[in-house]
């Protein structure tokens, strides 16, 4: 392979990694606040198909990634009304958000596939594209894509910088504790499932405003699992899901390519890369669990105090 | 009491009536895999079924979306139990769900696309698409620069397999260097796989992207890049108005009149059909403006051979990838060892595993 392949691979690298980042990212932040919300895939497809609706009757993009936030948090706050008001189980009701999530996207959807509506461009930053090697990879992105650098860096400086960041910790740690220090543990669970929601809505809009600029049903292809797998191997850290991130996209991106360069590996071995990766990072990870930042009381519901 | 039962038998007897005026009028019901907004496979069969609507006498209803299995089973039982008289089944995962049913009612004619079996009222028919892609196959040998040529391929098997090698054939008849790259996303329908994928092909040098998937996602990515690319099932041409040279596009309105007038004058019998450009079922969508006069007449010379069967796709010799000679020099293949065919012909670069 020659250089211009390789930074091509990485350039794909790092587009195909990044709704799996916003999705990460979305469930580092309602997992931190203790609660487990496995409907990724099912608020990033509803995200996915509400940004690409709300892109095509404004006509504009950006408008339709904010609502594809807005329709994640939404989507999740059925997590959070099952688990936060009537105590139900976690596992179970994440499950249900996920098959509910496809269904209804897919039924509300059928009317757009097909369809193309408008999107998000690369768009070459000035000076910093111009990085020999680094600038092909990072700055001939898109808008979408730039943005998705910042939040890793906000997230982590809201977590470990500010008060607010420290309680929800705090409540996903040991929300017994966090209640006797006077936090409204509950609270902090919303706003964890409610803005991990909104990540998981962007995560989904990328592919149907950048990626591609089409909607169709199982568009998210099961990408918000890879993201809840991401989230274990990158110790609950948002800096190391940048990483888990465009590891995972570099692996899909290069299956392909080494097909297009003609190799003689069965194509069937290759296309089982990224999952025996996301397999084998399940291992490496429960492996050194001492170094993680797991919240203690992941999963765990709590009595709402009167 | 009496009463009720008066009511009732009343009641039963104007069902009855309405049930018999509604014989007369002819009813057909199609079963689709997919959205038929996909621009796509289930978006031509629509086509073929709305021709059918429009005969006189005839009234069509579809389900869509509807999963291959158990689901597609229920699906064609309830028309069948609504007293539908032709069912077209459009997808290969439906073979043996109606089969099951086909025989239970066997008054109804059953009809299933791309499969295998068939039974006293069950046909099967499928069309020559490779014919197709052999004339695409030219546009694409034609207009190539770098002479890679990409092809982002869903599944390997039979069918796919020899579109691939048809127009391989194709782009070597009029441009011996040309070699396909092909591209196995192991999806039908999943336009951020494709696009990747064909982005891929783009980076090893391809100018043209020829597609067997069912979404524009690698169109899209040939009209980033400012090359060529040859779309499928349906002209896709709006979502890469500057790349698509032209697609191959399925046509199933002659097939599926043809049936139903059969099946309403007694003379439906089950058969195995495999219609291609001659009849009409398969078919290239409108050039576009950046295809010279030149190769659209050399496609139309092809094209008008293969039609009054002068020429043939598959005729020897042909060599496999290693070289082997796979059909001896002059003879033309038959229909079996095409439906069979798992090798790929020599110009092809990839793996059929």
């Amino acid at each position: 392979m020659t250089t211009e392949i390789i930074i091509s691979l990485l350039a794909a690298a790092v587009q195909s990694g990044t709704p799996i980042l916003y999705a990460t990212l979305g469930e580092i932040f309602t997992e931190k606040s203790g609660v487990l919300n496995l409907g990724v895939e099912g608020a990033m497809i509803l995200g996915a198909l509400a940004g690409f609706m709300v892109a095509k009757f404004t006509g504009s993009p950006v408008i339709g990634f904010l609502a594809a936030g807005v329709v994640g948090s939404f989507a999740t706050s059925i997590h959070g009304v099952v688990c936060l008001w009537f105590q139900g189980n976690q596992v179970v009701s994440g499950l249900a958000l996920t098959i509910l999530g496809a269904g209804l996207a897919n039924y509300l959807g059928t009317a757009y596939v097909g369809l193309s509506a408008p999107g998000f461009n690369p768009l070459a930053l000035p000076v910093l594209s111009e990085i020999p090697v680094l600038g092909k990879i990072f700055f001939q992105q898109d808008l979408l894509v730039y943005f998705s650098y910042c939040i890793p860096f906000l997230m982590w400086l809201f977590f470990a910088k500010t008060r607010y960041g420290l309680s929800l910790r705090a409540v996903g740690e040991y929300p017994a504790a966090a209640t006797a220090a006077g936090l409204n543990v509950l609270l902090y669970r919303w706003v964890g499932i409610l803005v991990g929601g909104f990540f998981m809505g962007l995560g989904g809009a990328y592919l149907s405003l950048a990626y591609t600029h089409l909607w169709t049903t199982n568009l998210t292809g099961g990408r918000g699992w890879i993201a809840v797998a991401l989230v274990i191997f990158a110790f609950w850290r948002p800096g190391r899901a940048v990483f888990g991130a465009y590891l995972f996209g570099g692996v899909m991106a290069l299956q392909l390519r080494l097909q297009a360069s003609g190799t003689q590996l069965p194509s069937s071995l290759l296309l089982m890369l990224p999952y025996a990766l996301t397999v084998l990072v399940l291992v490496l990870s429960s492996w050194k669990k001492g170094s993680s930042d797991e919240p203690g009381a992941l999963g765990v519901n709590i009595e709402p105090v009167d | 009491m009496k009463m009720l039962k008066v009511v009732l038998l009343l009641t039963l007897s104007l069902f009855l009536s309405t049930a018999n005026a509604a014989e007369k009028e002819m009813k057909v019901g199609f079963v689709y895999v997919s959205p038929i907004g996909d621009a796509g496979y289930s978006y031509a069969h629509d086509l073929g079924r709305q021709a059918v609507e429009a005969m006189d006498g005839v009234t069509t209803s579809y389900v869509e979306s509807v999963p291959e299995g158990p689901d597609a089973e229920r699906v064609i039982l309830n028309m069948a139990r609504k007293g539908y008289d032709v069912i077209f089944a459009t997808s290969f995962g439906y073979m043996d769900p109606m089969l099951k049913v086909a025989k239970q009612f066997p008054k109804v004619a059953f009809l299933h696309c791309s499969g295998f079996k068939q039974s006293e009222n069950m046909g099967n028919y499928f069309g020559r698409m490779y014919q197709a892609r052999y004339l695409s196959g030219i546009v694409a040998g034609k207009m190539s620069k770098s002479n890679i040529i990409g092809y982002v391929a869903a599944f390997p098997i039979p069918e796919v397999i020899r579109g691939i090698n048809a127009f391989t054939l194709g782009a070597q008849s009029v441009n011996p260097d040309a070699t396909v790259r092909v591209v196995w996303t192991k999806t039908w329908y999943d336009p951020a796989t494709e696009k990747e994928a064909a982005k891929s092909l783009l980076d090893v040098g391809a100018d043209v992207i020829a597609q067997h998937q069912d979404s524009p996602g690698p169109q899209e990515a040939a009209e980033e890049k400012g090359v060529y690319s040859i779309g499928y099932n349906s002209d896709m041409s709006s979502f890469a108005p500057k790349a698509h040279l032209t697609a191959t596009v399925w046509n199933w309105a002659p097939y599926y009149t043809k049936v139903v007038e059969a099946v309403r004058n007694g003379t439906w019998k089950a058969e195995s059909a495999w219609p291609g450009l001659a009849e009409g079922i398969v078919d290239l969508a409108p050039f576009g403006p950046m295809v010279p006069k030149d190769v659209q007449d050399a496609v139309n010379t092809v094209k008008a051979e293969i039609i009054s069967g002068a020429k043939k796709v598959f005729v020897g010799p042909i060599k496999d990838q290693s070289g082997a000679v796979k059909i001896a020099e002059g003879v033309a293949a038959p229909d079996a060892d095409l439906l069979g065919m798992t090798w790929f012909v020599q110009g092809v670069v990839g793996t059929t595993e």
